[in-house]
């Protein structure tokens, strides 16, 4: 089993020497990141100098989030407390993270607001408000983001029912409809927009929640002078399913399925960076067959994601039949996948230390037809739907943004390649085994809407390489590790004597209890970096299971590449981003 | 044959023909677009899916008649009903054989543009009455789209005007023995073809109903037979695009061996197929790129074809 290890970073003693006593503890982790703990009031400006004036800065806020630590038993070398709020800062210069924790006492705490270093705080402040009631002071508009505004309470915090059975019967009366109705009725006042100016007058154009053009639950509030936009405010949340808080009253094992669903196209790329968190928590290694696997059935996910954007983008355009292609064939992944994990779209097949079988007779045979078969329809699509004129004409130089926005705007895979940084998690920290395999990192210099497609198709050919490499160099070996954590137990241990049967039925009803402790673990996902940040109290369920969906920060930065475009733009835009809303609201 | 009963059977049979073609079409393209696109389509009803022509046109009967009560009454029930008009008259001064028209009128040309202008009307009005933003924005797309493309169609025929030397349809026709005016007016049928994408409003140019931007445009209130007239609408202008450039610039009826009339038929149906596969295969422009490329190419290309032409037949 792996120890945990207090980190000796640089980072470290450089603010233990220049902040002396703000810095109130170093925290040991499972996942090698300093974690730093940082009074209240020192918070701002330590992440300020990490940011500003550190050597080799960190210069996005990953992450934001926060604990409710109120009925967590096993704390170790922490400071006692009754909430803590964590910033996951990056740095691209040094290839490394560090997490500042800042511990609050009190029912309903308040810490000074970082929105003016980082303008991308201002919605992790705002769901931070919303899921736990840690006030921002100084946030300019510290409202609801994922609940609705009418909502009671705070759904992160502890005492916040997790079930349905815990609530009040919900009962919908006609004053009760009314009033909900009442609350989702926009005024432009509480945004601080003005109906006219000068000799405009400007309409307010809700496009969303249903709109064909925002795939998916968004609600986007244009103020528009014409058909041009002025102003956009993005109002998420409608597909807000609690998936963290989920994860608090579901086992380890059982929680795997969920995962599938916050990008819903990535499918068992969501298993990923959960099941490998929640292996370094309980230090199981996992085989190399295992691993190839993963890689491989990741992969073909990536391809399936990239398919349906690629068809949906098309048609955003007005471009109406490369959807079917593209959506044909995704069959022919789903196919593959269906035939290897038994499920489609969520095959909930990854498992804690490994995966759920090993791959069927024949695997290979299916794998290999697709290979010879995608490259030619990638070329088809390319003259149908990159080298066409209009569509072109459409997308360069829409919604571009430079290196320097997206970083600062937490931007992560195919729209931070677009602008030029050649930066893929499985490159530059490879995780599971990619290590091991072939490909290239495409890239592109314009951070517009075509650059952003430009990567996401050659990404593509580069996913298939990796396959390829699967194929080829499948090792051989078990396909689940062998260690008493992983899940499901293997059936041959069962059935010796009492002892061994004890353990197998315990594993399986309760599922198994991982180790007391905090683990971090990010992927490059479909659509940027996923990551999980879990927190095991020692039982059998998660304490707390924090997502970081790479869609959350690409749909915040809407505003800032829309003003001054036209409706079609705004729709290039969307289509260019490839989020998905559970990926957003979780 | 009876100087009275022959207009009336000369009336019904375009008539018949007409909504016969633009039912049929429901189907055609449903079914090409699906050969297209790696797919079926309707194919259950009846022999080849026929009779999901009939499902579908049950269905929209039954549908309740229902008008938002935010809506302005009498324009929103005028709107879809000025499209099918005025596209219907327009047929009447389209000549299928030789004799055989409804109004064989010596400004045959003009008619139809002056119809084809008025229809966008049913556009632009059906967009006011909804009382909907986005048919709002649909509405006025229709309007910009017909402000830029109208002045250049009208020029992009003036070519074949000059050269057949009259308004009357059957005298264009006529004037095409010797060669189809596709060849010397090549420059004014590629400008003519698109302008009649925009008037027909299909993809590339269907920007007043631009689903993926607009819902469904200047039509989003609309359901039940009103939507129905609208759907209607486009298939009859549709065939009548066809028509019209048929007869402009195809020779009409003329052809060897088969009868004039089917010839007639063949062409439009071959052009038809040719307007589905392009919704098939293009993407769609920003309503100001529609714009600038109708008066900053479109304009000054049809100027100068009309120059060339009125040229060319001064020195000949």
């Amino acid at each position: 089993m792996k120890t945990v290890t207090a980190v000796s970073d640089d980072i470290v003693q450089d603010l233990q020497g220049r902040f002396g006593d703000a810095i109130i503890a170093v925290q040991s982790t499972h996942d090698d990141i300093p974690t730093l703990w940082v009074a209240p009031k020192d918070a701002r400006r330590i992440v300020q100098h990490l940011k500003e004036s550190a050597d080799r800065p960190f210069r996005m806020l990953y992450d934001l989030t926060a604990i409710d630590e109120r009925t967590r038993l096993v704390r170790g070398d922490q400071p006692a407390c009754d909430f803590t709020v964590v910033y996951h800062l990056l740095s691209f210069d040094r290839n490394a993270d560090v997490r500042i924790k800042v511990p609050l006492v009190g029912e309903h705490p308040r810490l000074k607001s970082i929105t003016d270093i980082w303008a991308s705080a201002n919605w992790y402040e705002r769901e931070v408000w919303d899921m736990f009631g840690i006030a921002f002071e100084g946030h300019p508009c510290l409202r609801r983001i994922l609940m609705p505004t009418t909502w009671k309470g705070h759904p992160l915090r502890k005492e916040h029912p997790a079930r349905a059975t815990d609530m009040e019967p919900f009962r919908l009366s006609d004053e009760k409809q009314d009033a909900e109705q009442d609350a989702l009725t926009f005024r432009p006042e509480e945004w601080g927009l003005q109906s006219r100016s000068g000799d405009a007058d400007f309409m307010f154009l809700n496009l969303g929640p249903q709109h064909p053009g925002n795939h998916g639950l968004l609600r986007l509030v244009l103020q528009l002078d014409g058909e041009e936009i002025v102003e956009v405010i993005p109002d998420i949340g409608y597909h807000h399913r609690g998936a963290e808080k989920m994860g608090e009253r579901q086992s380890w094992h059982t929680f795997i399925p969920y995962t599938d669903r916050i990008d819903y196209l990535g499918g068992t790329m969501n298993e990923l960076p959960y099941l490998m968190a929640v292996e370094k928590l309980a230090g199981i290694e996992i085989p190399d067959r295992a691993k190839v696997i993963r890689v491989m059935i990741a992969e073909f996910f990536r391809i399936a994601s990239h398919l349906v954007w690629y068809g949906t983008f098309a048609t955003d355009l007005g471009a109406m039949s490369p959807v079917f292609y593209t959506f044909n064939d995704r069959e022919r992944i789903f196919d593959i996948i269906q035939a290897i994990c038994g499920g489609r779209m969520h095959p909930a097949w990854f498992r804690i230390g490994g995966v759920a079988q090993d791959l069927p007779r024949g695997w290979d045979t299916l794998v290999r037809d697709f290979i010879a078969y995608f490259p030619g329809r990638l070329a088809e699509y390319d003259t149908v739907v990159m080298d066409n004129l209009i569509l072109k004409k459409r997308a360069k130089g829409v919604g571009s943004y430079s290196l320097e926005e997206a970083i600062e705007w937490g931007v992560t895979g195919p729209g931070l390649r677009a602008c030029g940084l050649e930066w893929d998690f499985r490159k530059r920290r490879p995780y599971g085994g990619y290590d091991q395999f072939e490909f290239d990192i495409p890239t592109a210099g314009h951070g517009d809407c075509y650059d952003r497609a430009v990567v996401r198709v050659e990404e593509m050919r580069q996913s298939l390489r990796i396959i390829e490499q699967c194929v080829d160099d499948m090792p051989a070996g078990a396909y689940k590790a062998d260690h008493p954590l992983a899940t499901p137990p293997l059936k041959e241990r069962t059935m010796h004597d009492i002892e061994t049967l004890i353990a197998h039925f315990l594993s399986v009803s309760w599922g198994p209890v991982i180790p007391a402790g905090e683990a971090f673990c990010g992927i490059e996902a479909t659509k940027g970096n996923n990551g999980y940040y879990l927190i095991s109290d020692g039982g059998t369920m998660p304490y707390r299971v924090r997502i970081r969906t790479p869609s959350f920060p690409h749909i915040q930065m809407i505003p800032l590449i829309t003003r001054g475009l036209m409706i079609p733009d705004l729709i290039t835009i969307l289509g260019s981003i490839d989020y998905v809303l559970a990926d957003v609201d979780r | 044959m009876n100087e009275i009963l022959r207009p009336i059977v000369i009336m019904v049979v375009v008539l018949a023909y007409v909504l016969t073609v633009a039912t049929a079409l429901i189907w055609v393209e449903r079914r090409l677009l699906a050969l297209f696109q790696e797919r079926l389509g309707p194919n259950r009803r009846g022999p080849f899916g026929l009779l999901q022509v009939v499902a579908d046109m049950i269905k929209l009967f039954f549908k309740e008649d229902w008008i938002p009560p935010f809506a302005d009454h009498p324009v929103f029930v005028i709107a879809p009903a000025l499209i099918f008009i005025t596209t219907l008259l327009s047929f009447s001064v389209i000549a299928f054989v030789p004799g055989f028209v409804v109004a064989d009128l010596n400004i045959g040309l003009l008619f139809i543009l002056a119809m084809s202008s008025i229809g966008v009307y049913s556009v632009v009005l059906a967009g006011w009455a909804s009382n909907n933003k986005y048919s709002l924005l649909g509405g006025m797309r229709a309007a910009a789209q017909m402000l830029s493309y109208e002045v250049f169609m009208g020029l992009s025929l003036m070519g074949v005007v000059m050269i057949a030397g009259s308004f009357n349809l059957t005298a264009i026709v006529e004037a095409q023995r010797r060669v189809w005016f596709c060849i010397p007016q090549c420059a004014g049928f590629l400008i003519f073809l698109i302008a009649g994408f925009a008037e027909a409003r299909r993809i590339p140019f269907d920007l007043p109903e631009a689903e993926s931007e607009l819902v469904a445009g200047y039509h989003t209130e609309y359901s039940g037979m009103k939507f129905a007239v609208f759907f209607f609408g486009e298939y009859i202008g549709l065939t009548l695009f066809s028509s019209l450039m048929v007869t402009l610039f195809f020779g009409g009826w003329l052809g060897p061996l088969l009868p004039g009339a089917l010839w007639f038929v063949l062409k439009t149906f071959v052009l038809i197929c040719f307007f589905i596969l392009a919704r098939g295969a293009l993407p769609r422009p920003r309503y100001d790129q529609l714009m600038s490329l109708g008066w900053k190419l479109m304009l000054p290309l049809a100027l100068l074809n009309l120059l060339i032409t009125g040229a060319v037949l001064l020195a000949v």
